[in-house]
């Protein structure tokens, strides 16, 4: 008897977790994906509509406006912070000596609430009183920077916040990766006297082949999830300028009461990040497996 | 010789690079740390880099106890104080937990096990957008909407993928053997857990509460979606503060609050640096 209890203790101990996610996770995604279907406006009905959520969402300018804002932002956002990333990296592992100092420095922004780096950002962008204020002040009365206002390059400003939170992790990444470089591989490669610049340009970058792409499913994730930057820093605005699908979720469903669209654009979420994560996750857990 | 000295100005070069870069990351905080302290009316004249000429604490009084945010002039303090209450639970509860899943999925393997783990780490990287809908409804039907126990329960429930992930590839390390000698000993499966692993856990539970509690006191989404009244968390109350388009805009006051909402997670980050970043890596490239 005491036997039997020590053998099923295991699952007693993770079935709760495991029950937990089944149904908040996995049941709730179900759930969602079924109000999608359904006629929700303010609040949750099952009337089954099939796909005219969707059909209505891909119709609407707000939501292609997100989608195209989402690719802007996501593609810079995704290549500067692997380029500065790589590039902070390399530096830093050239025998600094203030390595110590520094490295703490670059990655302290991703400590900080999305909300506390917009609100921060917010203000330096303000030609009204932050970095164009100040360049007036200090005589330079032709300098403009007024990015944060224009419906065209709004978008940038999200990108500028977003890069200078998440570059340094980027950079943390890489540098493990570099540290991790077989020291042997570069010592023949100097002997037969390739220069520091080609080594790192032939060996050691397509060494780090792994790192940029678990740095860009990072990113890409973490660039479609992107909601409180854009609420902190501008608001979805000027107009619909930096809408993102985050934001269009959200506002659709709680406060525009077209939950089955705001439901449907979720889903579509869902599938964009599972569609770089599975992949991702899949192989690395079948390569773990073989180890 | 020539190439010394293209050495030498090629390590002046290197370092003053990365001085500069370490300007760009500091400027956005010493901005606001500067600012802060300043009257409002010398913000709006001034230079935002210049150091304060009439140094005030008026501003951070202000931020912390007679701010208007929302309809209450109560200052961040209480919103502080709700953030905390829901933190702490969901931290200890979200980590006690992913240690003992860790430890199962490692050391009592069982048929399908794979599985379960997958779709435990796949739950780390949903789009909460995904589950806003259904929970404010759960969260009704449990009679915890609007509560700080509603938000420790989401927080536990959206932590325990993390967790469990980080407890998994710790233990997977830990020497099989060790725990079947045990239990030649007759050690049971809370005795072996609390006298063999957790005795050895003391680096894996620092990076799993650091990532934790920086990931649930950082949280907008959820404070947003399902917070009342009394349970707002700071980052929600931060927003409203700054976002509020009532009178004048008290930019040093801002400064003030988003220092106070930044500060329990930069005093972690500068105490445990070390572990913050290993459990940014282990959370990224998976241990």
């Amino acid at each position: 008897m005491k036997e039997r209890f020590q053998d099923l203790l295991p699952k007693l101990v993770l079935g709760p977790s495991f029950l937990l996610i089944l149904f908040f996770v996995y049941g709730f995604i179900a759930y969602t994906g079924y109000l999608s279907l359904s006629d929700s406006k303010m609040l949750p009905s099952y009337g089954f509509v099939g796909m005219d959520n969707y059909e209505r969402l891909w119709k609407l300018r707000h939501w292609s406006g997100a989608l195209k804002n989402l690719a802007v932002f996501g593609s810079l956002y995704i290549i500067i912070c692997s380029v500065l990333g790589l590039t902070l990296a390399i530096l830093l592992d050239q025998k600094i000596r203030a390595e110590g100092v520094l490295r703490p420095i670059y990655l302290y922004p991703m400590a900080l609430s999305f909300i506390v780096t917009g609100t921060a950002w917010k203000w330096f962008l303000d030609p009204g009183i932050g970095l164009e204020h100040t360049m007036h002040q200090w005589g330079w009365e032709s300098f403009e920077f007024d990015w944060i206002k224009s419906r065209t390059n709004a978008i940038y400003t999200v990108v500028i916040a977003a890069v200078w939170q998440s570059s340094g992790f980027v950079m943390a990444m890489f540098l493990a990766g570099l540290r991790g470089v077989d020291s042997d591989i570069i010592r023949a490669a100097e002997i037969d006297g390739a220069s520091r610049a080609r080594i790192y340009r032939r060996i050691i970058i397509p060494l780090m082949r792994p790192v940029f792409l678990s740095a860009f499913v990072v990113l890409a994730h973490l660039a479609i999830k992107s909601y409180d930057l854009v609420i902190a820093l501008t608001g979805g605005g000027p107009g619909k300028a930096t809408e993102l699908p985050a934001t269009f979720m959200y506002s659709y469903t709680f406060s525009r009461n077209l939950m089955g669209i705001g439901a449907s654009s979720a889903i579509i979420m869902l599938i964009m990040i599972f569609s770089i994560i599975v992949p991702y996750l899949y192989t690395e857990l079948r390569s773990d497996s073989k180890r | 010789m020539n190439s010394a000295s293209k050495l030498s100005f090629g390590r002046i070069a290197l370092y003053l690079v990365l001085f500069v870069f370490a300007i760009y990351y500091l400027l956005p905080l010493y901005v606001m740390l500067v600012n802060s302290f300043k009257p409002l009316d010398e913000i709006r004249q001034g230079d935002m880099l210049a150091l304060p000429q009439a140094w005030t604490i008026a501003p951070w009084a202000s931020a912390w106890s007679t701010a208007q945010i929302g309809v209450q002039a109560t200052g961040l303090k209480p919103y502080f104080m709700n953030s905390i209450s829901m933190v702490v639970p969901a931290v200890l509860l979200s980590t006690l937990l992913g240690a003992l899943n860790g430890y199962v999925l490692t050391k009592w393997r069982f048929k399908g096990d794979g599985i379960v783990f997958g779709l435990i780490l796949l739950s780390c990287f949903i789009p909460f957008q995904i589950v806003l809908i259904p929970m404010a409804r759960m969260l009704g039907i449990l009679g915890l909407a609007g509560t700080t126990s509603g938000l420790v329960l989401v927080h536990l429930v959206y932590g325990l993928g993390f967790t469990t992930l980080f407890f998994r590839n710790y233990y997977a390390a830990f020497p099989t053997e060790l725990i079947r000698a045990a239990q030649m000993d007759g050690a049971g499966f809370f005795r072996i857990f609390t006298r063999i692993l957790l005795p050895s856990s003391g680096p894996i539970i620092v990076v799993t509460v650091i990532w934790q509690f920086t990931n649930i006191w950082n949280d907008f989404l959820f404070g947003a979606s399902f917070a009342d009244v009394d349970s707002v968390p700071m980052t929600v109350a931060l927003n409203n503060l700054v976002s509020s388009s009532t009178g004048v805009k008290e930019y040093n006051v801002h400064f003030a609050g988003a220092i106070l909402a930044a500060l329990p997670t930069l005093i972690v980050y500068v105490v445990s640096g070390r572990y913050f970043v290993r459990g940014l890596m282990a959370g990224a490239v998976k241990g």
